[in-house]
């Protein structure tokens, strides 16, 4: 083993060995060393979001035609540092009629809830957190938790806003996981595990060829998952004065703050490793720290995609949003998950090109079909726009003359 | 004392304390939460017995789907989370009695249940997949017939509980 | 196995210390001067009316109860999906029945306009 290529389980081996050394049991080293993993990866990880801050924000600048961030540091680099020493000094308001303590314990289960994902993530052939055999079900089950904390911050807060915030949040987030959970069946099945090494390790190559239209229908779940635009009606401020964390002031309001920018970033980490291949790559059986840098890279760009759609596209209607994930994405989800299943059993797998040939074909189908039925359905239900009556302007001739001859 | 038995114990404690507090709290919403915590706390225990997808299932779909739809039925009753109402009433002493004779029926005749005289031996890895589960639910010669009726309960389940709660809304049409 | 488990637990435990940790070290270094108009509740800038714990509507109680019957149906799925490569054309075809079944759920549900958000 060496250093250069292999840092991490080197260290790991020789802190083992020095402890060992010492005279200290091996269960005990082993417990010593989780523990000292946990801290690093949870600190890393919340300090990391500073900088995925500074990021979004610098990024949302420049799609929005703005500057961003420009005036700590170089390009701004450390205003979210700025940011984070000033939000640490900054009181606590408890409003009256707080329920203590749910209105206590919800930002910390929210950060929470993020960080046990990246429990569970590996992020190279050999490092690699708990290797539970229920990886992705975890990464399910733990977002459950994240509902809890928007419940609890919701219900703690004596508020009638933040409750319906809160609720109306809930309901998002959980019709939004009935076609995740739906379209990570697909990858179980090809890779026959719900580990997530066994998953990458499946991943020659990588699940985004084999099911496409899953991958699309867990990409908007996911973004749907973070609250992010267009799904960002949880903190949709113009309805709801702010979404379930109203009455949060100070470090508690970081707290939901720093949940929402790591969950952006993390749910990219899981989009990579279950549809991109992880850390999969050339040259990542000789050196396997440059799976780490592989994974890195991909996961940027999923974030970076992310991003793009967040600044880019208008926010939906909660019932439009609804109709989206009950009447679209979940039926579709069911279709592919059925086909998939079939056409790949009914191939034989030796014959990997004409497998993949046919997943793709399939998925291409299913996808002109969706949109098909989609259109079909606008067509026979049009959108009502809906106008007020025309107002008088103060200086009708800065309109575009589009706009002047409508308004005649 | 292992630190397994230690661990055994603590979750037990807190599962049996927020079971009690669940039973007892005034308000509706804070029965919800600490049933979440107990839920929580048989999710710890599937863990350590290596029951790794039932310890999944068990915060997947109970604390994510179960508490959730009971916190919602909560909010649709009206005033329920101010209720400060006695949470005992005359037949609490009786239920007590008749459920304490139960569980010391339950004791005793589990005291002579053969597997609980000696300890079980740990899972193999084969055992432990997942996959041998869902071999066993599918394959001819297996739970077939029971899957496909889990299926049926389910559409029965959804069907009911939206006649119920939707009836409302027909009648206004 | 249970190696990991304990790593999961540890980590865990870690993730709920450092927000908590964060939270106490930013509650002894902010001020303490809270007056009555301060805390009020703010709710959306005005003064509040009423009790804050309002009575829902049932919609929200339907779509919990639609997501928890698919919620229930995928879990049951996922052994099966972890088999898949060891089950023969017949476990595939009882899965599509299985989902059919659920399927036409949706479709009484959806007809019914329990899905319409109102």
């Amino acid at each position: 083993m060496n250093f250069i290529y292999d840092p991490v389980p080197w260290v790991i081996n020789w802190l083992t060995q020095l402890l060992l050394g010492w005279g200290l049991p091996i269960n005990l080293v082993n417990t010593l060393l989780y523990l000292v993993g946990a801290v690093l990866i949870c600190l890393g990880a919340m300090l990391f979001t500073t900088m995925l801050i500074w990021a979004e924000r610098k990024i949302g600048g420049r799609f929005q035609d703005r500057l961003g961030p420009n005036r700590v540091g170089p390009w701004g680099i450390f205003q979210s540092i700025a940011d984070m020493l000033k939000i640490f000094t900054k009181e606590y308001i408890n409003p009256v009629g707080i329920d203590k303590i749910p209105f206590n314990l919800a930002p910390i289960l929210a950060v929470a809830a993020v960080l046990a994902i990246w429990a569970v993530i590996p992020f190279s052939e050999t490092v690699f957190g708990a290797n539970i055999n229920v990886a992705l079900l975890f990464i399910i089950a733990i977002g459950g938790l994240g509902e809890m904390a928007i419940i609890l911050a919701g219900f703690g807060s004596n508020n009638k806003y933040a409750l319906l915030g809160a609720f109306r949040a809930v309901a998002q987030l959980i019709s939004y996981e009935v076609p995740m959970v739906i379209v990570l069946l697909i990858p179980v099945m090809f890779s026959g595990s719900m580990g997530l090494n066994e998953i990458v390790q499946a991943q020659k190559i990588p699940f985004i060829i084999y099911a496409p239209v899953a991958c699309v229908i867990f990409f908007i779940c996911s973004i749907a998952e973070n609250g992010r635009a267009p799904f960002d009606l949880i903190e949709a401020d113009s309805e709801l004065v702010a979404g379930y964390n109203i009455e949060y002031s100070g470090l508690k309001f970081g707290m939901f703050f720093v949940a929402d920018f790591l969950h952006a970033f993390t749910s990219a980490i899981v989009f990579t490793t279950i549809f991109l291949g992880g850390w999969q790559g050339p040259g990542v059986e000789q050196m396997p720290v440059l799976g780490g840098a592989y994974m890195l890279i991909k996961t940027l760009v999923v974030y970076f995609l992310m991003l793009a759609i967040r600044f880019t596209l208008p926010r939906f209607r909660i019932d439009q949003m609804m109709a989206l994930n009950w009447k679209i994405l979940t039926p579709l989800a069911l279709v592919t998950l059925l086909v998939t299943a079939l056409v790949d059993k009914s191939i034989p797998h030796e014959m990997t090109l004409v497998r993949i040939g046919a997943l793709v074909i399939v998925n291409v189908l299913l996808w002109l079909l969706a949109d098909r039925m989609i259109t079909a359905y606008r067509k026979r239900n049009p959108i009502q726009v809906v106008t007020g009556k025309a107002r008088p302007l103060a200086r009708p001739e800065i309109l575009p003359v589009v706009e002047k001859e409508a308004a005649q | 004392m292992t630190g397994m038995q230690i661990l055994f114990l603590i979750t037990s404690a807190v599962v049996l304390f927020s079971s009690i507090m669940s039973v007892t709290a005034k308000r509706m919403i804070h029965s919800a939460l600490w049933f979440v915590l107990a839920l929580l706390g048989v999710a710890v225990v599937f863990a350590m017995l290596e029951a790794s997808f039932f310890a999944v299932v068990q915060v997947l779909v109970y604390v994510g789907a179960i508490a959730i739809l009971i916190i919602f039925a909560t909010m649709l009753t009206r005033r329920a989370l101010e209720d400060k109402g006695d949470q005992f009433n005359r037949a609490t002493l009786v239920t007590l009695v008749i459920v304490s004779i139960i569980f010391a029926g339950l004791v005793v005749s589990l005291k002579s249940w053969a597997p609980l005289q000696n300890l079980t031996s740990p899972l193999s890895a084969e055992q432990l997949n997942v996959g041998v589960l869902g071999l066993a639910l599918t394959a001819p010669d297996g739970f077939t017939l029971p899957f496909e009726v889990t299926s049926i309960l389910l559409l029965a389940a959804l069907i009911g509980a939206i006649y119920v709660a939707y009836e409302r809304k027909e009648k206004k049409k | 196995m249970l190696n990991e488990w304990l790593y999961l637990g540890i980590f865990l435990t870690i993730a709920l210390a450092i927000p908590a940790a964060a939270l106490f070290i930013a509650g002894l270094l902010s001020p303490k001067k809270p007056n009555p108009i301060k805390d009020s509740t703010y709710e959306c800038g005005m003064e509040t009316v009423g009790v804050s714990w309002v009575q829902f509507k049932v919609q929200y109680y339907i779509y919990g109860l639609v997501f928890l019957v698919f919620d229930v149906e995928t879990v049951l799925l996922y052994p099966w999906a972890v088999a898949y490569n060891k089950v023969a054309l017949y476990g595939v075809l009882e899965v599509i029945l299985f989902v059919a079944i659920l399927a036409s759920g949706l479709l009484y549900v959806w007809r019914k306009g329990a899905l319409e958000w109102v």
